[in-house]
């Protein structure tokens, strides 16, 4: 038997900006190679931080109270610094959620989609050329020669997006945290981006921890979810098991309310007062 | 495209420099104070006032003198100084590359210092050393140039004199120069005895122009490169395995750069204001040493070519700023 890639087991964590309030309470799940798993939850659940737990970059105010993050068997909270750094982009890698912001502004694509391939991989920048005019074939960018040279401003938000896709995948990583990767797109887009990153991961039997707040999503490209509320996991499993046969109230209500069950608004149904009641009853939140 | 906005502005700054002559054309005239009369002898007749009147042209209405004097500069001619008696060309000729070797030094001084401790504060960011930083850049900061002047005359020319006092050059090296360029010529001819000599003399007035330009640098950077370190793609380069300096050079900097460009190059006019007193402080033969003199002995021709230096000085900084700004950024540098 193998262990699984990843592990969490137990992880809790506060903030030292809110108080010590809690943000993580002793979340566990766990992810098999090529397995992608989805992180449901509204805004403040703490799906951000524990993708960020992955990455290695919580800030400084929040502080890990207990747990593990056992990536291949090793607990990355409790690595030394140096052997974090070699893991991080290299076998774990992040899709970031804006793609306005997560490429410089100042140099062009060439340079920031090679970076890795050079630093990491000891490339020359003639390899590391020919490999990212590969890489943008296979995110479906047309005209590659042109995006390598292009500055990110000449690029539009699903372009970059794909760029950064590729970014993400340069280094084979075993896993890739995508956070809320779709959210800053347009609609039309959207889908197309959810499907470059499902192709993706088969192509390159790459796990994927996809934090989203559409459990539309999920239904669509996880393999399995875990669903959390301030910081607790409420419900885990695969998805079509959690999905057809929900056993908290809390899935059983987000469901009906719609797509977007984080805009009441826009859903069917909001979420009734009384779940919410529930919920916190359970957690223990006055 | 291009050429059209180049055109444009150097037919603004053809105006400014019409505005400024104006105004200072004017200013001079109307401010008391006789420039003829600050050099005859207390005893000289009436008549001999009057002929040296004519001579300088000062007999004439305002605007016929300054149609006069318009022509001649259109020409060339900046007219002869009244208290030195010399072409008020060829006096800044002489004189001019001396304040540009100081100022441009001072600059390239301000510009390392300034951005080696505004990056040194940002790799130092959440750690004890920041508020060290941020507290001996403030103190730089709050000092004015010529303060500096004193303190610098105090402490390395009096206390501990490591550097002279005074002048550009010891009048005991005996060198003859083909440029009014000392520094960069004897650089170039390689007369390293030399050039240490003019260096020496100007570490003291570049320190007092350099240190507060260095401190306004080091503050704006430090600020914006600060602002740039939270951005996303610096978290995701330094997933690419940067280290710590290279983020900050090679993500940060340039995104970071150009309010700092576009200051510099405001507060680098300054500098050259500060020229005026800091040459006078340590004896430097500058044009801002010479306008001190020439504002003193009211030598009108003096002043107004001097005026006119300093105003089209202003104007190429100010264009080769926009030029640079651009540069840096690929947003306007693609349209
Ligand atoms: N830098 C920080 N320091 C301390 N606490 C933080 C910090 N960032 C976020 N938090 C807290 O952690 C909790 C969880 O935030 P997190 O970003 O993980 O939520 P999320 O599920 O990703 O929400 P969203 O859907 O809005 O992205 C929040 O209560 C938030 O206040
Ligand atoms: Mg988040």
């Amino acid at each position: 038997m193998t262990a699984s890639l990843l592990s969490i087991s137990g992880l809790s964590a506060v903030s030292d900006r809110e108080g010590g309030m809690p943000i993580l309470r002793d979340v566990s799940l766990s992810l098999e190679r090529g397995e992608v798993r989805g992180l449901v939850g509204e805004s403040g659940a703490g799906k951000s931080t524990i993708a960020k737990a992955l990455l290695g970059i919580l800030p400084r105010t929040v502080r890990v109270t207990g747990g593990t993050v056992q990536f291949e068997g090793r607990d990355l909270l409790t690595m030394p610094a140096r052997e974090l750094r070699d893991i991080m982009g290299a076998q774990i890698s992040l899709i970031p959620q804006d793609p306005q912001t997560a490429l410089n502004p100042g140099r062009r694509i060439e340079a920031q989609l090679t970076d890795g391939l050079r630093l990491r991989r000891g490339l020359s920048s003639r390899e590391a050329h020919a490999r990212a005019l590969k890489l943008l074939e296979e995110v479906q960018i047309r005209d590659p020669q042109r995006v390598l040279h292009a500055f990110p401003h000449e690029l539009s938000g699903g372009m970059r997006q794909r760029v950064l896709i590729a970014a993400a995948f340069a280094l084979e990583p075993k896993l890739v945290v995508a956070d809320e990767p779709t959210t800053a797109l347009d609609v039309t887009v959207q889908k197309q981006i959810l499907r470059l990153i499902r192709d993706m991961q088969k192509v390159h039997g790459t796990a994927v921890i996809f934090v989203t707040h559409d459990l539309g999503v999920v239904a669509q490209i996880c393999d399995s979810v875990t669903l959390l509320y301030a910081g607790k996991v409420i419900e885990a499993g695969a998805t079509a098991d959690v999905l057809q046969n929900p056993k908290h109230a809390y899935t059983k209500a987000l469901m009906a309310a719609g797509p977007r069950y984080d805009r009441p608004d826009a859903g069917l149904e909001p979420v009734p007062q009384a779940v919410f009641e529930q919920l916190r009853a359970e957690i223990g939140i006055r | 495209m291009i050429a059209v906005s180049i055109l444009k502005r150097l037919l603004m700054a053809a105006i400014t420099l019409f505005g400024v002559a104006v105004i200072v054309f004017v200013l001079l005239r109307v401010v008391p104070g006789d420039p003829i009369a600050m050099m005859i002898s207390p005893g000289a007749s009436p008549e001999s006032i009057a002929a040296l009147r004519a001579q300088y042209g000062l007999d004439a209405s305002l605007p016929v003198q300054f149609l006069v004097w318009l022509k001649a500069v259109v020409v060339g001619d900046f007219g002869t100084s009244i208290s030195l008696r010399r072409n008020v060309l060829e006096l800044l000729a002489e004189r001019l590359p001396a304040t540009l070797e100081l100022a441009i030094v001072a600059l390239l001084v301000a510009v390392v210092l300034g951005g080696a401790v505004a990056v040194l504060g940002t790799l130092l960011r959440r750690t004890p050393g920041e508020p060290v930083v941020d507290t001996v850049n403030g103190l730089c900061l709050a000092v004015p140039d010529f303060v500096w002047a004193l303190a610098l005359v105090l402490v390395l020319g009096v206390a501990f004199p490591v550097f002279p006092l005074s002048g550009r050059i010891n009048p005991g090296v005996q060198v003859d120069f083909a440029t009014p360029f000392y520094l960069i010529e004897s650089l170039v001819t390689l007369r390293f005895k030399v050039f240490a000599d003019v260096a020496a003399h100007m570490v003291m007035p570049v320190l007092a122009l350099g240190l507060p330009l260095a401190a306004i640098i080091t503050r704006v950077l430090k600020e914006a490169l600060l602002e740039a370190m939270v951005q996303d793609y610096i978290l995701l380069a330094r997933l690419k395995g940067m280290s710590s300096l290279r983020l900050v050079l090679q993500e940060a900097l340039r995104n970071a750069i150009g309010p700092t460009i576009a200051l510099t190059g405001v507060q680098f006019t300054f500098l050259i204001g500060g020229t005026v007193i800091v040459e006078r402080i340590f004896a430097y033969p500058g044009i801002g040493n010479m306008a001190i003199d020439a504002v003193i002995n009211r030598d009108l021709p003096l002043i107004q070519g001097l005026v006119l230096v300093f105003g089209a000085l202003f104007i190429v900084i100010n264009l080769l700023v926009d030029m640079l700004v651009v540069a840096f950024n690929p947003r306007l540098r693609h349209g």
